[in-house]
């Protein structure tokens, strides 16, 4: 019959229309604003409305999670904070449109370049998010951050420098667990190799 | 086939090392066009570009051909000097050629002969020179390649940001250019037409669709010549978000341009990174693990059912069902990006193929999500879908027998993907000539004899079912093991040569050319790119029929601007 085909689809329509007000029903209070709710709508058997209402939700991002790059230091006994970077320039010429800029320290008696940076610079604006500085580092100094409401008035404040780029080793563990153990543990084992050959 | 034999004089084995094919003189060149698509069976023309080799001092240009019946196909080339570049055109023997050397003519400035209508084509007509020649500079041009000396170790920059900022100054507005208010465009789509209506008081009508309109997908235009409102004829015009994507490819190293393929066609990031390192493999002579194998496959398969849900969805939307079918589609799109953020650490530049290998390993997790997806979820809803749209009344009155492109014209044109295989040529990479592990899947490659919007759309949602069968093989399949070969390095060796890496993207065949002298950067990096291509069959497909099918055919062919303009 020439409709069927029209009056088939309003019929799916339909259901996804009354499914919608009936998940919302059935969720009522925990649908939305909460993570459950929001973890339901994103599981495999969501139903009804699954839009996530940003800015008041917020979709919780994996730890693969990639926007742009920031330096890790430790905290050492005294106070001070140890860079892990050795300036190595690894991560400036790997990057793809060549955003970050180090200077590399130098003695200040001999003139010798030393293994930290005097200055390090990346344009977040030309960043292309791709996760290469990190993935390519072999020091384990330059990791991915996952704040990605990054939008500001004006352009000047988005190239970061050494002081904008540092975080603490405690919050790359925070929110890179699995890689921060991982890192870790091949840590350890490098040094017990060295103190073995030793 | 032995071409030298065939052709004694004028054509020898292209004998440098890396290299294969043969390079053919070119006043020659139409004759052995001619035989390899009327005698020997090369009847698709996959890609044609340019190569700048300018220590030689001259410009090569180089064709892929291939049988749509399977196997490896014949690479052809032919030199022009740079101080006078001119080629026969081979828009009569394969119209495919058209856009492709109109791109040759616009990057390169190599003429050719007998070309309908050499314009420009992504760049305005105002631009003076020819960007992919390697003498040509860009305005903010720093050095010839990557990495920067600036960078590292004494990062000179005072104030973001510190480049050489040359701009030449008849760059961008050489002088004596004057706007034409588009006259070439216009009078070429009139001579095409072959001149005016010879009706009394009649006169076509000349209407620009987009560049900015929704239905146009991203920042494109048509320019219809009109009847009333039958099509008489049409030129797309592209260009809009050109970026000169392969001159930046040369400019990278050979993995900086992996995140830059993800810019392409933007919904589809994984597949393009197959293309990309499937042809510098081949360069390097590597082959991924079997794990890394089975979990590209899976993703690019994936890759393709969220771009082919896209396209349907967006098709109804073209059509006037404005954004409850894409909903629908796009829920089930959501799942599957939340599974490449959670595997790449992205929902869409994924950047997640590297030579040899993938970046990271797949957790037990996310196996078991996708598992849980195409066993539980996806065919379900794939049904659903079905039963939404295809037996519906509007939906085959406005797309059966709509933007007709019979067999033999969308082979000419080089049609690809599911434009190709809805004109009855089952001819799908994956099985013509297999990479990766798609040999060893039990599939069906989705072909229909519609040749209209209805038929591309059936394929659509066929292939979806095929990709969730093969997933669901490979998944099962799933050895465990390495996913990288070697220790992953931030600067590969890529021995001197030249690659075509192909793959059935979602939108047709993807190829990436990619010539190597031995430096961390190719010399050439060229995209055959099926958003672009497909849009050389479309005038065919609009003639005769009405404006408003104009938006239905363009959805149908499904095109991302991204791609189209590079
Ligand atoms: S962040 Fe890592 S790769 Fe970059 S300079 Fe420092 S140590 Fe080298
Ligand atoms: S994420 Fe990529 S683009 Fe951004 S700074 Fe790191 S390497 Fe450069």
């Amino acid at each position: 019959m020439f409709g069927l085909g029209i009056l088939k689809g309003l019929g799916i329509t339909l259901r996804h229309f009354v499914e919608s007000y009936w998940e919302d029903l059935r969720g009522w209070g925990r649908r939305y604003f909460t993570p459950e709710g929001i973890a339901r709508r994103r599981s495999r058997d969501t139903r009804g409305i699954f839009t996530i209402q940003y800015p008041e939700e917020k979709l919780p991002v994996p730890e693969a999670f990639r926007v742009i790059p920031f330096l890790v230091y430790a905290d050492e006994a005294d106070g001070t904070r140890k860079l892990r970077c050795t300036a190595c320039g690894i991560c400036a010429r790997v990057c793809p449109p060549q955003c970050i800029w180090i200077v590399r320290a130098s003695d200040s008696a001999t003139g010798k370049p030393v293994a930290h940076p005097a200055e390090f610079a990346v344009d977040i604006d030309r960043c292309m998010n791709c996760g290469y500085c990190a993935e390519y580092c072999p020091f384990d100094a330059i990791r991915m951050d996952r704040e990605y409401e990054l939008a500001s008035r004006n352009r000047s404040g988005h190239v970061y420098n050494l002081e904008k780029l540092l975080k603490p080793a405690a919050y790359h563990a925070a929110i890179h667990p699995a890689a921060f153990a991982r890192e870790e543990a091949e840590r350890a084992q490098r040094q017990a190799r060295r103190t073995g050959d030793a | 086939m032995n071409l030298g034999e065939r052709f004694p004089q004028g054509v020898v084995r292209d004998e440098r090392p890396g290299y294969s094919g043969w390079i053919v003189d070119s006043s020659l060149l139409p004759n052995v066009a001619q035989t390899l698509r009327r005698e020997e069976g090369f009847d698709y023309l996959s890609s044609v570009t340019g190569v700048d080799y300018l220590p030689e001092d001259l410009f090569e240009t180089v064709y892929h051909v291939y049988r749509t019946g399977g196997g490896p196909g014949e690479i052809i080339k032919v030199r022009t000097p740079r101080g006078r570049p001119v080629l026969p055109s081979l828009t009569s023997i394969y119209p495919g050629a058209e856009f492709q050397e109109r791109e040759i003519w616009d990057l390169f400035g190599i003429q050719f002969d007998g070309h309908p209508d050499l314009r420009r084509i992504l760049l305005w007509e105002g631009f003076s020179g020819h960007p992919l020649r390697k003498d040509w500079r860009e305005p903010m041009y720093e050095e010839e390649t990557k990495p920067f000396g600036a960078r590292w170790p004494e990062g000179r920059r005072n104030g973001p940001p510190d480049r050489a900022f040359t701009r030449p100054a008849d760059a961008l507005a050489p002088g004596g250019w004057e706007a034409d208010d588009d006259r070439a465009l216009y009078a070429a789509l009139e001579n095409e037409a072959g001149g005016r209506p010879e009706a009394l008081q009649t006169e076509f009508l000349m209407v620009n669709l987009g560049p900015q309109h929704p239905s146009t997908h991203g920042v494109f235009r048509v320019a219809a010549l009109l009847d009333g409102e039958t099509v008489v004829n049409l030129k797309p015009v592209m260009g809009y978000l050109h970026r000169c994507h392969e001159k930046i490819g040369e400019r990278n190293t050979f993995p900086g341009n992996i995140p830059f393929t993800d810019r392409l066609d933007y919904l589809t990031s994984l597949s393009n990174n197959f293309g990309y390192v499937l042809a510098v493999e081949t360069l390097m002579g590597i082959r991924p693990p079997e794990r890394a194998e089975y979990l590209r496959v899976i993703l690019a398969e994936l890759t393709r059912i969220v771009s082919h849900l896209w396209s349907i969805g967006f098709l109804l939307n073209d059509l006037g069902a404005f954004f409850t079918p894409a909903l629908y589609a796009i829920e089930e799109r959501e799942l599957v990006v939340d599974i490449f953020e959670a595997v790449t650490g992205s929902r869409m530049m994924c950047n997640f193929f590297r030579f040899g290998g993938l970046a990271r390993d797949i957790d037990a997790g996310t196996v078991e999500a996708i598992r849980a997806l195409v066993e539980e979820r996806l065919p379900g809803k794939v049904d659903q879908l079905d039963a939404y749209l295809t037996g519906n009344e509007i939906v085959q009155a406005r797309c059966a027998g709509v933007g007709i492109l019979p067999r033999e014209k969308a082979l000419a044109y080089s049609a690809a993907g599911p434009v190709l295989r809805a004109s009855g040529v089952p001819y799908d990479v994956r099985k013509a000539e297999p990479y990766s592990v798609y040999d060893r899947f039990e599939w069906d490659v989705a072909c229909r004899g519609g040749c209209d919007v209805y038929d591309r759309y059936l394929v659509r949602m066929d292939e979806i079912r095929q990709s969730i069968r093969i997933i669901r093989q490979a998944l099962r399949a799933l050895p465990a093991g390495p996913v990288q070969t070697g220790k992953p390095q931030f600067q590969p060796r890529v021995p001197p040569g030249e690659a075509y890496g192909r793959v059935e993207g979602p939108k047709g065949e993807l190829g990436f050319y990619v010539v190597s002298t031995g430096r961390p950067n190719p010399w050439r990096y060229h995209v055959r790119a099926p958003s672009f291509i497909n849009l050389t069959g479309m005038a065919e497909m609009c003639r005769g029929g009405k404006v408003a099918d104009v938006v239905a055919v363009l959805g149908s062919i499904d095109i991302i601007l991204g791609e189209t303009d590079r």
